[in-house]
C-alpha cells in the first residue's frame, strides 16, 4: 500500500464550479439510480482537477455530503488509490516508472535526473510551485521504457540527455512534445517493421 | 510465421488512423447485425468452438464464462465490464487496442452484451490512460452518432450504452471482482468466491468481467469462423496473441502472433535478437511479472502458449516477454518486482500484505549479499505460506516470481551470500 500524506494546511472551503457541477451531475447520471456512490471516483478526479491537482479534506466533506455516502468512505477511497493527491503538487507532476522492465532499460537514470534537476527527495514542492516529482510503479507502456508520465502525457523511449531536455523545459513552463522519443512509430519495432508490411504499403 | 491476412488487429501501429471510418474500411462493423441476428445460442457456441481463452492473464475458457449468465433475465439487469485496466509489469498490449483499435473493442462490447443479455456496459480503464481515455470516449461518441450502439443499435433492436469509468492507480483493481468494488465507489478489495461475478457481481447482478483483448477478438472471429481461429496454434490453446517483448533487446515491440510460436523467433525475428546476442541470455519472464521466469536452457526450445508454459512451471499470462540478459543483475531486477507487489498489495489479507514485504527486505538482502544462507529456505517457506492462503490470485502472483529465481538462480543466491557471517542467530 502507498504511504498518503495528507496536507498539513487545509483550506476551509470547497465549491464546485458551476461548470464542473455540471459535469458532476453528467457522471452521476452514467450509473443507475440509488447507485451513485459509483460516481466518486471519476468526482475526486473531478475535484482534483478544479484544485490544482489535490484533493483537501474539506472537498471530500463535499462529496460525502454530494452523494450521500458517508465521509469516511470518501477517505478510504481517496487515500487508497495512488492517484489522488493529499497534498499539492508542481503544475508539472512528474512521475518516473521504475518497475522491472523500466529499470532494465535504465529508469534509474531518470530518476537521477529529477533528483539533479528538481529536487533530491520525491515528492517535494519547488518554491515556485511548478514541478514536482516522484518513482511510481508500472505505468503500462513498458515497450517504450524507460518512460515517464507528466500530468496526463506519457515521455516514452528517453535517455538521460532527452529527459534533461525535458525537465529543462517544464522548469521553464514550456510544454514539451509527448510520446515515443526514438525515431519510431508507436510501439512498432525500431530496427524495422516484421509484420504488417503489405498492408502498410497496400 | 503468421500471415499478415491472419492478423486480428491490422491497425496495431496506427498506419490507418483510428477513426471510425478508417476502422470500417479494415473490416470493423461489417455484418454485426447479421452476426447478432444468429442468436445468443449461436454466438456463444461458435466462442466456445473456437476455444477463446481469456486473454487478460487467468486463461479461462471465454465462451464457458459467457454461458454463466442466466439465460432468462430475471428482476436484476446484467452488466458487461471490460477490463482495461492493465497495470502487469511488462504488459501493454490492451493500451494500442484502445488508442487503435477502439471500434474492435465497441463492437465486441454489443456482440458480447447481447449475447449476454446486458444493456450497460462498463469499460474500467486505468486512471494513468487518460489519453487513451480519451481517445476512447471519442471512439465511442462516433460510434454512438452512426448508432451502432446507443437505443437500437445496429438496428438490431437492442439497446447498448457504454460508459468509461477511470481507475486511480491500483493494480490489483485488475482482479475482477476488485474491479467491481471500485466500479462501485469503494475501495478495491478483492471479494469472495463463490458466489462468481456471472451471478453476482457489479451491484449484486449477473455480470460478466472480460480483458480488452478477448472482447476485441470477438467480432473477428464471428465474422470468419471459430474454425479459421481454432485452426491457428493447437487444441486448446489457439488463436492469435498480441505479444509484447520488453527488457534487454534490440528493438521491444507489439506484435500479434499465432499461439504456440517459439520464445525464440519472437525474441530474433520480431525484437531484432537479445543485446549482446542469444548465448547473452540469462532468463525470460514470459508473461508478465506474476509469472515465474525461463532460465536460457528452457528458452531456447519453449513455444508461447498457455499449458506449454505450465508444464514448464510457469504461464502465460498476458504474453508480455521481459527478457534480462547476463549484464542483469537477476537478483535485483526480482527483489524490484517483488518491491511492485509489496507497493500493490491491497492490505486485505495478512499473509499478502505481510508476506509481500518480507519477500521484498530478504530479497533486497540478497542482492547486497547480507543474508545467511538459512534465509533462502526461510524465503521459499515464506511464498509458500502465501500462495494459497489468500482471497485473491494476487498472493500466487507476488510468490510465484520469486519461486521462480529460487527454483532456478538459487546458486547465484548462495554464491553471493556464502561469506555472510550474521551476528544475530536466525
Amino acid at each position: 500500500m502507498s504511504l498518503k500524506k495528507v496536507a498539513t494546511n487545509q483550506p476551509e472551503f470547497f465549491k464546485f464550479s458551476d461548470e464542473n457541477l455540471n459535469k458532476a451531475k453528467k457522471i452521476i447520471n452514467k450509473y443507475p439510480e440509488k447507485k451513485q456512490a459509483s460516481a466518486l471516483m471519476p468526482l475526486l478526479f473531478l475535484v482534483q482537477k478544479q484544485n490544482e491537482n489535490w484533493i483537501s479534506l474539506v472537498a471530500m466533506q463535499y462529496l460525502a455530503k454530494m452523494l450521500d455516502i458517508p465521509y469516511i468512505q470518501v477517505y478510504e477511497v481517496a487515500t487508497f488509490y495512488s492517484m489522488y493527491n493529499l497534498s499539492p503538487v508542481g503544475k508539472y507532476f512528474v512521475q518516473v516508472c521504475t518497475t522491472t522492465p523500466c529499470m532494465i532499460r535504465g529508469a534509474e537514470k531518470l530518476v537521477e535526473v529529477c533528483k539533479n534537476k528538481i529536487s533530491q527527495n520525491q515528492n517535494e514542492l519547488l518554491a515556485n510551485k511548478i514541478c514536482s516529482w516522484m518513482e511510481v510503479e508500472c505505468l503500462g507502456a513498458c515497450v517504450n521504457a524507460p518512460m515517464m508520465q507528466i500530468n496526463e502525457d506519457y515521455f516514452e523511449d528517453l535517455n538521460e540527455e532527452k529527459t534533461k531536455e525535458i525537465i529543462d523545459m517544464i522548469l521553464n513552463d514550456e510544454s514539451p512534445k509527448s510520446g515515443s522519443y526514438k525515431n519510431r512509430k508507436n510501439s512498432e519495432p525500431e530496427s524495422g517493421r516484421t509484420t504488417l508490411i503489405n498492408l502498410k504499403n497496400a | 510465421m503468421l500471415k499478415d491476412s491472419d492478423r486480428i488487429f491490422k491497425n496495431l501501429y496506427n498506419d490507418f488512423g483510428w477513426e471510425i471510418e478508417s476502422a470500417i474500411t479494415i473490416g470493423d462493423w461489417k455484418d454485426t447485425k447479421e452476426i447478432c441476428f444468429k442468436g445468443k445460442e449461436w454466438i456463444i457456441n461458435e466462442i466456445k468452438t473456437s476455444e477463446l481463452r481469456g486473454r487478460g492473464g487467468a486463461g479461462f475458457p471465454t465462451g464457458l464464462k459467457l454461458s454463466f449468465v442466466p439465460k432468462e433475465k430475471g428482476v436484476r439487469p446484467h452488466y458487461l465490464v471490460i477490463n482495461a485496466d492493465e497495470s502487469e509489469p511488462g504488459t501493454c498490449k490492451d493500451r494500442d487496442i484502445l488508442r487503435f483499435e477502439p471500434q474492435k473493442l465497441i463492437e465486441g462490447c454489443l456482440i458480447t452484451s447481447y449475447a449476454i443479455g446486458a444493456h450497460v456496459c462498463y469499460i474500467y480503464i486505468r486512471g494513468e490512460f487518460f489519453r487513451e481515455g480519451e481517445r476512447l470516449q471519442q471512439a465511442i461518441d462516433e460510434a454512438y452518432q452512426k448508432n451502432f450502439i446507443g437505443k437500437n443499435s445496429c438496428n438490431t433492436g437492442w439497446d447498448l450504452d457504454i460508459y468509461l469509468h477511470f481507475g486511480a492507480g491500483a493494480y490489483i483493481c485488475g482482479e475482477e471482482t476488485a474491479l467491481l468494488e471500485s466500479l462501485e465507489g469503494k475501495k478495491g478489495l478483492p471479494r469472495l468466491k463463490p458466489p462468481f461475478p456471472a451471478l453476482v457481481g457489479l451491484y449484486g447482478c449477473p455480470t460478466i468481467v472480460n480483458n480488452v483483448e478477448t472482447i476485441a477478438v470477438i467480432p473477428t472471429i464471428l465474422r470468419r469462423g471459430a474454425k479459421w481461429f481454432a485452426s491457428l496454434g493447437r487444441s486448446k490453446n489457439t488463436g492469435t496473441k498480441i505479444f509484447c517483448i520488453t527488457g534487454n533487446v534490440n528493438s521491444p515491440c507489439n506484435v500479434e502472433e499465432e499461439m504456440g510460436v517459439p520464445l525464440k523467433e519472437l525474441i530474433e525475428k520480431h525484437a531484432g535478437g537479445v543485446i549482446g546476442g542469444w548465448n547473452n541470455l540469462q532468463a525470460v519472464i514470459p508473461g508478465g511479472s506474476s509469472m515465474p521466469l525461463l532460465p536460457k536452457n528452457v528458452c531456447d526450445s519453449v513455444r508461447m502458449d498457455f499449458d506449454y508454459l505450465l508444464d514448464q512451471k510457469s504461464g502465460l499470462g498476458t504474453a508480455a516477454i521481459v527478457v534480462m540478459n547476463k549484464d542483469q543483475d537477476i537478483i535485483k531486477c526480482m527483489a524490484r518486482i517483488a518491491k511492485f507487489y509489496k507497493h500493490e498489495s491491497c492490505g486485505q489479507c495478512t499473509p499478502c500484505r505481510e508476506g509481500a514485504g518480507w519477500m521484498w527486505r530478504m530479497l533486497e538482502r540478497m542482492a547486497r549479499g547480507e543474508a545467511t544462507l538459512k534465509e533462502v529456505d526461510l524465503l521459499f517457506d515464506v511464498t509458500k505460506q502465501i500462495e494459497g492462503h489468500t482471497i485473491c490470485a494476487f498472493g500466487e502472483g507476488s510468490a510465484w516470481p520469486v519461486q521462480g529465481l529460487l527454483r532456478h538462480f538459487r546458486k547465484e543466491i548462495e554464491t553471493r551470500n556464502s561469506s555472510f557471517k550474521n551476528i544475530y542467530c536466525y
